[in-house]
């Protein structure tokens, strides 16, 4: 558990980052909370030798909200997601969620942008982001852009950010409708056997909108439109919910791991969901 | 004279047993000033690490050093090619077997050491290994006993003689290359005959699965040989030091006299930090070497994949009887996977250690087990992980082997053990596999469980829910898990316990100090039991003095008297034993001085709580403190100057602390998610010296009993790679996962030990084990189950409901 030797740096600005990055090409990384990277540096799995540390880099911190949309800036933490009011009022699923990562002591240092630019299958904020349809901001040495959040994960670990490119922020549209974030998890501090994002619109006593992802069930987070798609116009019965379940199956590739074989996996998907979708629906 | 406070005052002051005393080691642990062996940090100190097998079977071709070398701040690199003129490249284990130290030629198991790499830092040291080459030649890899005990591949050679036959191990003949020893304890014949010819045979073959004792801290040493005066100063990760430094002198050469070894604060140890590793020996011959201090620490994945595991047992049962359910037989097999080397830490007469108390709190009348070891492509170890040897996996054995026979009964099994507890009266007890039962009030204590719990209650609330459930109102199942267990502790008599031929006694050496305070030694050491706090209240009760003026010492082999260390919860039934006998003979000789000095004969004055008394003249007294600074200033005739004391205790007999655990568990059918709704656990450990510390040590055993029981596990997969390296992996419950506990007790003192205690650390664990997995069962039998296979992980559950049908 002791990393390679590597060089570390603290610039006071994104600019400086861009230029390391620039300089040092592939060799060099971003670190944020630390919080995944540091481990796979200690098992010697990600051979970083140049780490550029975001701490001292301003104007990632913030979270803003205005009439339309939720601005997060990439170094704001889990821990401050959790204990920001008036987020928990406009988009309570980012708390509810948030508290459902690792513990106070990893909240702490994580970061939304690590979570979301790590790449891991089993980090919870890319899925949740996706039934947000969130969009990330990058910047890079030449301009920035935005990229989708349902456009962003390609492979574990492959994601649309480019190797020069930094997260800055992340902007939501602010939701609406009814909220739920279901995790089944080992133990305090584990990754997801299965988890679900919901977030329900209704009209009169029918599912008017619903947008559904999961986590750690492929090598990406799911986002499944068919399964949000099986719930708009019903009063979402136990007929609608077999069928989004059944189309959230289809979406997902799950593989075997120490917490149970993929018909397990597939099972508790579905039930997760299932929770999911009557807990939105009941807050809806 | 008159005393100004009251005699219950003067009692209070000692703060000696049955008072909830707090633990003097906290202030320094909670204020982060424990000194442990990565604390130390001497001058010009070296760090050492291994190059580990990535492979658990493979013959070693070919190993270069050289870049390595070239690697800035590494100063050597020792292989078993270095070791081997010294004859160190193997070691002896505590179970009569050898260990490699450094891969002689081939690895066994995955993570197995193959070179040490010294260096100016252990940053230096990673680099290092990283850089050694090794040439592997892949072997078959076995990680299943039963493959190995058919398998034509050859483990060990040194299994298999000249002749091409199988060599004898150290407890005789092997049936086969891979198989170490056979065990055997009750009458065979007998018991098979009472079986075949019973009203009623229940069968069962379970799995106690692998898994380890985790100590928060890992296992380490530093090593400093000071070339000058010859001697070789060890502070390790021990739970028997002194045994550690017999063990060093017999494999080193060195003499004992000049080695000591320290134990300083450990991080618990659970069993782990019994027996001797490759680190140590290495750490101790870097330092030969280098002519420096050499430091060894393992990260967690080292200690997960490498040092000692816990169970790993597969046991088959059949236990017979009446038709009203009084059992009559039990029979027992075991194969018991002991991994690449055998290394269990057990007295060495007993290789399966004390599994032969499977017959547990019941009278039964005919019993034989066999227990035959086998070597595997796994790490070794098979070390008793917060029980006494073995005591875990006997308890688990009857304790669902009573819960299946009552299924076939179709009978309560509470009622089952109720009818068949051996009986107050039966006491002392000697059970068909051999131990003497020393005291014991089974039906008391259980029947203060079930009430306390409604039991009645529970199974009515219990049948209502089958109901919903079948009705389609729920989807949680709930299931109430029952254990009543003994356990045999505090190893042991020397007659029939040693390890190594070291007799398993224990001792306690004992100064007063002219003023009144005190300092005693002893050959134990606290690995987070606070014997600090405990001994010195044995010692407060037995010589008048306050527990607060008595400094506790222990791990130091220059200072302590020699015993055999600190596990199988032995600490209180032999070195308790032992301190409080050294607190008498103190006691003896105050007397003598007391009378000395109360001018009247030694038979004319009494022990009252802090003094010696005229008998009939309460008034006319002296204080223990006044004694003992007589001791230092008076010349009494007859009477040696001084106050101090030693006693070595060799117990008459094991202690059998029993209790009476019941849980009562929800469990999501569709999630396979058990919850944990009500945990009670009755525990009588004889004389309670400090109610306090057995409830703590009452709920860390549960909650090691929880994770064993629930998921933590040593999983391998077909390969040999360790699945479950790391704490993402291998399950360590945290505050969430626990459940709040009851605890409670019953007081039924020990006949032969000197102040009637009986051990408590492990306890908990014995009987946790069961109780919860028995829940887990319990909520299943309704629908058929009799019984699976630990750990109850989520998946695993989900699939006895998957194939009880319960998903529909
Ligand atoms: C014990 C434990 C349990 C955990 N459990 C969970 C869990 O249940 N759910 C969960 O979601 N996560 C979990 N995590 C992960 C945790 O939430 C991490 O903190 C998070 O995944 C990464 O955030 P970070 O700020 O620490 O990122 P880092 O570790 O600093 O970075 C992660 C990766 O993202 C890159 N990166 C970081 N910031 C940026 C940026 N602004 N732009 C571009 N690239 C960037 C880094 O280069 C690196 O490759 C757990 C971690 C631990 C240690």
């Amino acid at each position: 558990m002791i990393p390679v030797a590597f060089e570390y740096y603290r610039p006071k600005d994104m600019a400086g980052v861009l230029s390391l990055l620039e300089e040092h090409g592939d060799d060099a990384r971003v670190m944020a909370g630390g919080h995944s990277l540091i481990p796979m540096m200690k098992l010697r799995m990600a051979d970083v030798s140049h780490l550029i540390d975001l701490q001292d880099v301003d104007g990632m911190s913030e979270i803003e909200i205005d009439n339309d949309a939720i601005r997060i800036g990439a170094m704001v933490t889990q821990a401050d997601i959790i204990d920001h009011p008036e987020l928990a009022k406009v988009a309570p699923i980012l708390r509810e969620a948030a508290l459902q990562i690792a513990d106070p002591q990893v909240r702490y240092m994580g970061t939304v942008g690590g979570n979301v630019a790590n790449g891991d299958p089993g980090n919870d904020m890319p899925g949740l982001m996706q039934c947000l349809d969130a969009n990330f901001t990058v910047i890079g040495p030449d301009d920035e852009r935005e990229i989708p959040a349902r456009d962003f994960y390609e492979a574990a670990y492959m994601t649309a950010r480019e190797d020069e490119e930094v997260l800055t922020a992340v902007t939501i549209p602010r939701p609406a409708g009814g909220y739920a974030y279901e995790k089944q998890k080992r133990k305090i501090g584990d990754y997801a056997t299965a988890a679900a994002a919901v977030q329900i619109v209704k009209d009169g006593d029918k599912c008017a909108s619903a947008s559904i992802a999961m986590t750690n069930l492929s090598d990406t987070p799911i986002y499944s439109e068919a399964a949000g798609a099986a719930l708009v116009g019903t009063s979402v019965d136990d007929a609608a919910l077999t069928a989004a379940v059944a189309a959230m199956w289809g979406d997902i590739d799950p593989t075997e791991d120490n917490r149970g074989p993929v018909a397990f996996k597939n099972h508790v998907a579905g039930i997760i969901l299932r929770r999911a979708i009557e807990r939105a629906w009941s807050r809806a | 004279m008159k005393d100004d406070i009251t005699r219950d005052e003067r009692v209070e002051n000692l703060k000696g047993m049955g008072c909830s005393r707090k633990r003097v080691e906290d202030a320094r642990f909670t204020q982060g000033k424990g000194n442990y062996v990565d604390d130390i940090k001497l001058d010009g100190m070296l760090f050492g690490d291994f190059v580990r097998s990535p492979y658990a079977h493979a013959r070693i071709t070919n190993i270069d050093t050289a870049a390595a070398l070239e690697v800035p701040g590494v100063i050597a690199v020792l292989t078993a090619a270095d070791l081997a003129p010294l004859g160190l490249h193997w070691m002896p284990t505590l179970a009569g077997d050898k260990q490699m130290v450094l891969a002689d030629s081939k690895v066994l198991f995955q993570g197995q050491e193959v070179a040490f790499v010294v260096a100016e830092d252990r940053y230096a040291a990673a680099d290092g290994i990283e850089a050694v080459e090794v040439e592997y030649e892949e072997l078959p890899v076995i990680v299943d006993p039963f493959d190995a005990l058919k398998s034509d591949v050859v483990l060990r050679e040194d299994t298999v003689g000249e002749d091409g036959k199988p060599t004898d191990g150290a407890h005789g003949p092997r049936k086969h290359h891979n198989h170490i020893f056979t065990w055997e304890a009750g009458d065979k014949d007998p018991t098979e005959e009472v079986i075949a010819n019973a009203e009623v045979v229940a069968e069962e073959t379970m799995y106690y699965h692998r898994t380890h004792p985790c100590p928060l801290e890992t296992c380490g040493s530093v090593a400093s040989m000071d070339k000058v005066n010859g001697k070789l100063t060890l502070w390790g990760t021990f739970q028997a030091p002194h045994a550690i430094r017999t063990i060093v002198s017999l494999i080193s050469g060195i003499e004992e006299h000049n080695i000591r070894v320290i134990s300083p604060d450990i991080g618990g140890g659970f069993g782990n930090k019994v027996g001797a590793y490759p680190g140590y020996v290495c750490s101790v011959v870097a330092s030969i070497v280098t002519g420096k201090p050499v430091k060894w620490i393992e990260d967690r994945m080292d200690n997960l994949m490498t040092t000692a595991f816990a169970r790993d047992y597969h046991m088959t049962g059949k236990i017979s009887a009446t038709k009203d359910g009084k059992i009559t037989g039990l029979h027992c097999h075991v194969t018991a996977d002991h991994g690449g080397f055998d290394a269990c830490a057990d007295p060495t007469k007993f290789p399966a250690g004390f599994m032969n108390i499977c017959t547990g709190s019941y009278d039964i009348p005919t019993a034989y087990l066999e227990v035959d070891g086998v070597y595997t492509n796994k790490a070794p170890g098979g070390v008793s992980y917060r029980c006494s040897f073995r005591v875990t996996e006997a308890v688990y054995f009857i304790e669902r082997m009573i819960e299946v026979l009552a299924i076939k009964l179709n009978m309560d099994a509470a009622e089952l053990r109720r009818i068949n507890f051996i009986k107050k009266e039966q006491f002392p007890y000697t059970a068909a596999l051999g131990w003497e039962y020393d005291s014991g009030d089974y039906h008391t204590a259980w029947d203060k469980a079930l009430e306390t719990v409604d039991y009645n209650g529970l199974r009515a609330e219990q049948e209502q829910r089958v109901a919903d459930f079948k009705a389609g109102k729920t989807r949680k199942l709930m299931g109430i898990g029952l254990s009543f267990f003994t356990e045999i502790v505090g190893a042991g008599p020397v007659k029939n316990c040693d390890i190594l031929g070291l007799g398993m006694f224990d001792s306690c050496e004992i100064r007063i100090h002219p003023t009144g305070s005190a300092i005693a030694r002893l050959g134990t050491i606290s690995q987070g039991q606070g014997h600090a706090t405990t001994f010195a209240q044995i010692l407060a009760s037995e010589i008048g003095l306050p527990a607060d003026s008595i400094t506790i010492e222990e791990g130091d082999t220059d200072t302590a008297p020699y015993g055999l260390g600190t596990y199988g919860s032995r600490s209180t039934p032999v070195a308790g034993a032992a301190t409080a006998m050294a607190g008498r003979k103190i006691r003896a000789k105050a007397q003598m001085i007391a009378a000395y000095l109360l001018e009247v004969h030694d038979n004319d004055v009494e022990f009252d709580v802090d003094r010696f008394v005229v008998k009939g003249a309460p008034e006319r007294f002296k204080t223990m403190k006044e004694i003992a600074f007589a001791a230092y200033n008076q010349a009494i005739p007859g009477v040696e100057p001084g106050l101090e004391a030693v006693s070595y205790y060799d117990p008459p007999n094991m202690t059998y602390p029993f209790g009476a655990y019941i849980c009562v568990m929800d469990i999501d059918v569709d999630t396979g998610v058990p919850e944990i709704r009500r945990f009670y656990a009755l525990d009588d450990c004889g004389t309670r010296i400090n109610p306090m510390i057995i409830e703590g040590q009452v709920h860390g055993g549960l909650t090691e009993a929880l994770a064993v029981a629930l998921g933590q596990e040593i999983a391998y997969d077909d390969m040999g790679n360790c699945k479950t390296g790391t704490l993402m992996d291998f399950f360590l419950p945290t505050a969430w996962e626990v459940p709040n506990y009851e605890t409670d007790y019953t007081v039924t003192p020990s006949p032969h030990h000197p102040i009637g205690a009986k051990g408590v650390g492990e306890s908990p664990h014995v009987g946790g084990v069961p109780c919860f997995s028995n829940a887990v069962q319990d909520a299943f039998r309704p629908f058929g189950n009799t019984h699976t296979n630990m750990p109850h992980d989520h998946w695993r559950i989900w699939k006895t409901a998957s194939d009880l049908g319960l998903h529909g």
